[in-house]
């Protein structure tokens, strides 16, 4: 019996509805209510679930070409960094002369003695050409790499080493003061963004807004992608590319677009995290930040789409939760998760949930799956 | 990447055979897997080639679809498609089907889907993101899905079929392409009798709709389906013989390196 994917169900539609009324109601939460209100949502917690949301538009683009096409980057971190940091350009320029020393120039240029902007930050100040190089510049890149990649049939875990090499390169670059763009402080000391004070409520439930958007337009994207031929035959390309081939089908072109687009969405998570939480430094480009995002994928359950969210918020909000309590139990704490999920739940959370439920629930939800495909 | 390279240009039979190989020779580190190899194949032939183990069937195979580039020799798909200088997909396109020794189906799709994917049409990655069946494509599938005996399977998981019904499947893909030649590798290997029987039927329903090329071992089989058609033998690299069944089941030489217990 072909079985319908759960996001494509009335229930699947039903709850994303839910899912995104319930964030978009935070906010007003947090603006309507007094502080001593049962219900009032601190800045910070909005803050931290603005980050989230974040990190949860990484982890969906991660899955489109890990679950969907079965290759498995593990340098997803440089495209959400450079997204960050074309919009951070943006955020510096914005700073005008309200710096520490007072100059039209970020402090970090003032520091290294420069007297000018290098060419590469001109047309910065205009908000929409740094919007355009949050997706053309990580975009290219991922173009670039994707095409010499995919030309040398490069794949499996060859292929995921020469990601990790290439985010650890980009960071080590970008770590350098006269790469010019802040050195290992990276940037930090955001004022405003269009005019507004960057640290304004309105202004924070409005990038929270927009960071809902992108992620919910994201979803229904992707979704719309996997559901399309173009799906099917991502999936071709994971479980059988020499047929794909034979059929007549180039698997570069397909591998290309969905690495390009993926890369791309991760760029803007990249993009509108760095308003959020206020600073953008190479350490994003560590190959452990990449690898952590791969987790989140996993634990969710990859291929899913819905799943890579949960994941990225499930340990997202353990790791903040951690981090206070018991710092240096962490680390050991995501390694031992990931452990257990690969061993235990490989399907991850939104894989095996399913099987967890009482017997007549899942009874019921197969007749009406059946109903509704035929 | 030339994406005009994967339009579909007619091919050329003008001069009666759709496929040429000539002197054809393959050397992986000095073994020859291929030996000045002349073969072709006529427009609508079901061609059957044995030969023992290592006598170069599955790389010839390899040749013709691009996978293996000859050492030497050329390799034409009509008049005009010189096989040595395309890719894989552009071959396929250019409408040469392949079945392999194992099944290769997509497992996590189901058997309509497996067919949607191989069905003939602009597989560029755009037209595919915007693909919508119509109706007479849905029919086309369904007429492919009674053809390879799979009626009333098609949602089922090609992961799930038995082995005999992926190597169905299989064949059904490659309909699917309408291509003009297709070459089938041991389609019988590993199927009971009575499969084995049904697809004798299957071959003999497509003779004459397609130019076929088999590659088999059970000589039961060969017989059922070359008919009076034409038998190449291989043996080492090269043709060792070239005619009706019992003329090569007659030759000395089949008889002393193949054939003969």
């Amino acid at each position: 019996m072909k079985r319908t994917p759960f996001l494509f169900t009335r229930l699947g539609w039903t709850l994303l509805v839910l899912c995104t009324l319930g964030a978009a109601l935070l906010p007003l939460l947090h603006l309507a209510l007094p502080e001593t209100h049962a219900l009032h949502v601190s800045g910070y917690a909005l803050g931290l679930f603005g980050k989230f949301m974040c990190y949860a538009l990484a982890a969906l683009a991660l899955d489109l070409v890990w679950g969907y096409t079965g290759i498995l980057s593990l340098g997803h971190g440089v495209f959400f960094a450079l997204g960050a940091y074309a919009h951070g350009m943006y955020l510096m320029r914005s700073i005008g002369t309200e710096g520490s020393y007072g100059s039209r120039l970020p402090d970090f240029m003032v520091f290294l003695d420069w007297k000018d902007y290098p060419w590469y930050w001109a047309f910065t100040e205009h908000f929409a050409y740094c919007m355009l190089l949050v997706v053309l510049v990580p975009g290219l890149l991922a173009f670039v790499f994707g095409y010499f990649a995919f030309r040398s049939r490069i794949k499996g875990v060859y292929f995921s080493i020469i990601t990790q090499a290439m985010t650890y390169a980009f960071m080590l670059l970008f770590f350098r003061n006269d790469t010019g763009f802040g050195g290992n402080n990276g940037f930090t000391d955001f004022k405003r963004i269009l005019g507004f004070s960057i640290t304004a409520p309105g202004t924070r439930v409005a990038l929270y807004l927009a960071t809902l958007a992108a992620l919910v337009g994201a979803l229904l994207l992707c979704r719309w992608i996997v559901g399309s031929k173009l799906g099917r035959v991502l999936a071709g390309v994971r479980d059988g590319e020499s047929r794909l081939m034979f059929i007549g089908y180039n698997p570069l072109s397909f591998k290309l677009f969905v690495w390009t687009l993926s890369a791309v969405l991760c760029a803007i998570a990249g993009a509108l995290y760095v308003p959020q939480v206020g600073i953008i430094n190479p350490s994003e480009m560590s190959p452990a930040n990449s690898i952590e995002m791969v987790i989140w994928v996993a634990i969710g359950g990859r291929g899913t789409l819905v799943g890579p969210i949960l994941g990225a918020f499930a340990v997202n909000g353990l790791k903040s939760w951690l981090t206070a309590a018991f710092p240096e139990l962490w680390l050991f704490a995501l390694g031992l998760l990931f452990i257990l999920v690969t061993l235990f739940m490989r399907k991850g959370i939104v894989g095996t949930l399913p099987a967890l439920l009482p017997k007549a629930a899942r009874r019921k939800e197969a007749l009406q799956t059946e109903e509704e495909t035929a | 990447m030339s994406m005009d390279m994967v339009k579909r240009a007619g091919v050329d039979t003008t001069h009666g055979a759709i496929l040429y190989l000539e002197d054809i020779t393959v050397s992986f580190d000095g073994f020859r897997a291929l030996n000045n190899l002349n073969l072709d194949i006529s427009v609508g032939e079901l061609r059957c080639i044995i030969g023992p183990n290592g006598a170069g069937k599955t790389t010839m195979m390899d040749v013709i679809t691009g996978k293996t580039r000859p050492t030497s020799g050329s390799a034409w798909f009509g008049q005009s498609h010189d096989l040595a200088q395309m890719t894989e997909y552009a071959i396929a396109h250019a409408g040469i089907g392949r079945k392999f020794q194992r099944p290769t189906v997509f497992e996590q799709h189901t058997v309509f889907e497996n067919l949607e994917l191989a069905m003939k049409m602009d597989k560029r990655v755009r037209p595919t993101l915007f693909a919508r069946l119509s109706l007479e494509q849905e029919d086309r599938i369904a007429a492919i899905v009674r053809q390879i005996r799979l009626n009333g399977a098609e949602h089922r998981l090609a992961g799930l079929l038995s082995h005999g019904q992926k190597q169905w499947l299989e064949i059904g893909m490659l309909l699917m392409q309408e291509p003009q030649l297709i070459l089938l590798d041991e389609p019988v290997a590993g199927m009971s009798d009575a499969e084995t029987a049904r697809t004798a039927e299957l071959l003999n329903e497509l003779r004459g709709k397609h130019s076929i090329m088999v590659v088999e071992h059970d000589m039961g089989f060969v017989a059922e389906i070359a008919q009076q058609g034409k038998v190449t033998v291989l043996h080492e690299g090269s043709v060792l013989a070239e005619g009706r069944m019992d003329e090569v089941q007659a030759h000395d030489r089949v008889i002393e390196v193949y054939l003969g217990r």
